[in-house]
């Protein structure tokens, strides 16, 4: 008798030293959940979303003050996928944040800039190169497109251009069939040859 | 377990083991070998993509106007894969701009347009003599100059040949494979290159032999092309190649697609190269035929990459093989091979499994082109409407990577993308076995190339969002590590006027130490001033130390001179001075 509860309580010691040892030990540093949104997340940092960034936005959806629909860079697809992440019902964008946009970059027109750095400041990527009184000029491999910079502008010098498709980044289509005609039948037929 | 596999069916004789998959098209090939390679007449103009090759876009080095001789260097090779584009005749660039290129996308891309006059001037040309060069070290300096040649695979892959032809202590070549196989259906350039220059092959592939250090050369050819295969066999008895190693060629049963590489090098040693490693990481190398022959032009004779032969067959009345020159418009060599018959409904350029329809005729010929097929309803009737998947899995039994193509049908068609990657869509060479076998007329290929188009660009864009994150976080570290140093300024200026007006303070009643301080202070002016005059007195003029004494004694007077001036103006001063005191 006694020498099972001597037992149960050496077990218990035992136990617990291990497990407060491992809780110190092997401690997650943040919130995993948040990194795992963040990672959903386009990193636009475009804050359309009502939070000042991806992150901000991430911890809110994981502390359950900000909604999944939010993002419109991310698109529908982004929604899906925050959806399945978090286990709740799928939802539509919400408009109120904004609508999906082509992917673009910010273009500044030279001939206007007047040095203000001004959009510098304002750029969450720091893309945007140059020094008070010089031209400034967008870095477009690191624009993510937020239009960040448009609103401090006081020129209005930048505006953003669609990413156009390229031989670079075109993509096969999806393949799907012309419907013909019944008369046309003998001249409308490239495209479904293999 | 496959080594082993191999080394037993090696002992048994047994080197060459059968493709599994693949499938028989009718080929159409004797079309287009009735009469001899044709060399097409000089056109007016030549329209160069520079996206002619897989990897980076070559460096522009002309610009409009310019005058430029055949051969002459236009871009040069940007980064480590990439090739150079050279003029393929003489003439006068009139833009460097977009236009049509020949890809699938139908979409413009930047190209360099040459206006020729005619007169087909070279560039001197500059031969090495490569068989001096035997060590590693000049062998690297050979390899780093065929950077400016602009060879690529000429095969239809277009990957540029000298990175292909690089080795290394980790990847040394035994085996040289040459691809003669051209196993696609209409395709007749390489049967028609070794039935006329098979020689020039051989030279070309000593070459690549010296290069790599090849220990044996295997010639794979299928058996649809017994002239080549003879020609072939001729040439390589005449060549001294066959002296250094073992030189043989190897006539392969015809089938689709034993031409791809890895086929090919299946086929000829038993070896399976392994998905996720390249043929050099198992001691083979391949290459085309054609390519060799480009590799024999430009050491031997210095000309770079600026003709191919082209295939124009299918709807046409004339079929033949011509010598094209790189950016000669299709126009031009349909015009060649007698102009297209009244139904032709298209051009496709490669083959009819794997190429693709062209968005104009008038697009370029590049270097990837091996053939352009007029396309007639006929030809190729258009597929029947896709029926569902019944899988009856005959895509997987033609499958030559052994894929499971009805699984990999059902992600790409449900967008299941990572379910596709999963199923190993990225081995999927895209050969159209698969949809050539499917009873439902589904275009298998179609579907995986979508998936694989949309994997690339999710990956792509996550790659992005990575990059901008780590740039968000950066900026916002540094933006914090900036107000922290704000503030620890603040802190420390904050701290110093305390300390200064304590100071003051203690120091305020006694007048005397502030007289001090400020004469300390206007000495240690002074003596700044003073050094500063030293120094300037100090730095004499640099440029007559070394003058000669004539020059120095000239200088001398001049200074005199100079000082004697100076010297009256200020006695003038004096004495005027003098005079208004009086």
């Amino acid at each position: 008798m006694l020498t099972a509860v001597y037992v149960m309580l050496f077990l218990a010691l035992l136990l617990g030293v291990l497990l407060g040892y491992s809780a110190l030990k092997f401690k997650v540093d943040g919130d995993p959940l948040v990194a795992r949104i963040d990672a959903i997340l386009p990193q636009t940092q475009c804050g359309q979303c009502g939070f000042p960034g991806c992150k901000p936005y991430a911890t809110a959806i994981a502390a359950g003050e900000a909604d999944i629909n939010q993002c419109p860079p991310g698109g529908d697809a982004g929604a899906r996928a925050l959806a399945d992440l978090m286990g709740v019902e799928y939802k539509p964008l919400n408009a109120e944040h904004g609508l999906p946009k082509p992917k673009s970059v910010a273009l500044i027109d030279e001939n206007t800039c007047i040095g203000c750095t001004l959009c510098i400041q304002a750029c969450p990527v720091d893309a945007i190169l140059g020094a008070a009184k010089h031209m400034h000029t967008i870095i477009a491999s690191e624009c993510t497109g937020c239009e960040l910079c448009l609103a401090p502008c006081p020129v209005d010098c930048i505006t953003m251009e669609p990413i156009a498709e390229s031989p670079d980044n075109w993509k096969w289509r999806y393949p799907v069939f012309d419907i013909k005609s019944v008369g046309q039948v003998g001249n409308a037929q490239a495209g479904t040859r293999h | 377990m496959s080594s082993l596999l191999n080394i037993v069916k090696q002992s048994f004789g047994l080197g060459a083991v059968a493709v599994s998959g693949g499938v028989h098209p009718p080929d159409h090939k004797h079309e287009s070998t009735t009469q001899a390679v044709g060399q097409l007449p000089l056109p007016h103009q030549l329209t160069l993509p520079l996206r002619q090759h897989v990897g980076n876009l070559p460096k522009v080095l002309v610009k409009v106007g310019d005058y430029v001789l055949k051969g002459q260097l236009l871009a040069e090779a940007e980064g480590n894969i990439s090739a150079a584009i050279h003029a393929p005749s003489s003439g006068t660039i009139t833009s460097i701009e977009d236009a049509l290129i020949p890809h699938p996308s139908g979409l413009p891309d930047r190209c360099i347009t040459i206006a020729l006059d005619g007169k087909d001037e070279w560039i001197a040309h500059a031969p090495i003599d490569w068989r001096k060069l035997e060590t590693e070290q000049d062998k690297s300096k050979l390899l780093e100059g065929l950077r400016s040649s602009g060879i690529v695979g000429l095969g239809g892959a277009a990957f540029p040949t000298q990175v292909k032809l690089r080795t290394n202590a980790k990847s040394s070549v035994d085996t040289l494979v040459l691809n003669a196989a051209e196993c696609e259906p209409y395709i007749t350039c390489d049967d028609m290159l070794m039935r006329e220059r098979a020689d020039q092959i051989l030279k070309g592939l000593e070459i690549a032999q010296h290069l790599l250090g090849a220990k044996q050369c295997l010639i794979g050819i299928e058996d649809n092309k017994p002239e080549a295969a003879e020609a072939m066999r001729h040439a390589c008895a005449n060549s001294p190649l066959s002296k250094l190693v073992p030189l043989k060629v190897v006539v392969v049963p015809t089938q689709y697609p034993s031409g791809d590489a890895r086929q090919l090098i299946r086929l000829l040693t038993g070896i399976e190269v392994p998905a996720d490693k390249r043929s050099t990481d198992v001691g083979l190398q391949c290459f085309n035929v054609a390519t060799v022959l480009a590799l024999h032009r430009y050491f031997d004779f210095g000309e770079p990459s600026i003709s191919r032969i082209v295939t124009i067959t299918g709807n046409v009345q004339k079929p033949a093989n011509y010598e094209v020159l790189f950016g000669t418009s299709v126009a031009d060599l349909v015009q060649a091979g007698g102009g297209a018959l009244a139904d032709t409904d298209g051009y496709i350029m490669g083959g009819p499994m794997m190429g693709f329809n062209l968005p104009s005729v008038s697009v370029p010929i590049t270097k990837a082109s091996n053939c352009v097929i007029a396309s007639a309803p006929n030809l190729f009737p258009s597929a029947p409407p896709a029926m569902p998947c019944i899988r009856c899995a005959r895509c997987a039994d033609v499958c030559p990577v052994s894929l499971q193509p009805q699984e990999l049908y059902w992600f790409a068609k449900s967008s299941n993308l990572e379910k596709a990657r999963d199923y190993n869509l990225f081995d999927c060479i895209e050969c159209g076995c698969c949809t050539y076998a499917c009873p439902s007329n589904i275009p298998l290929v179609q579907y995986y190339r979508f998936a694989k188009s949309e994997i690339i660009a999710q990956d792509r864009a996550k790659e992005a969002a990575d990059l901008a994150r780590e740039r968000n976080e950066f900026r916002l570290m540094r933006i914090d590590r900036e107000k922290q140093e704000r503030a620890e300024k603040h802190a420390q200026k904050a701290a110093g006027a305390k300390a200064e007006a304590a100071k003051t303070e203690a120091t305020s009643a006694t007048e005397a130490p502030e007289d001090e301080a400020m004469a300390a202070k206007k000495a240690a002016i002074a003596a700044a001033i003073e050094r500063a005059k030293a120094q300037k007195a100090a730095a004499a003029p640099q440029n007559v130390v070394d003058a000669i004494p004539s020059v120095q004694a000239e200088i001398a007077e001049i200074d005199a001179r100079r000082e004697a001036a100076k010297q009256s103006v200020t006695d003038a001063i004096a004495t005027n001075d003098a005079q208004e005191e009086k």
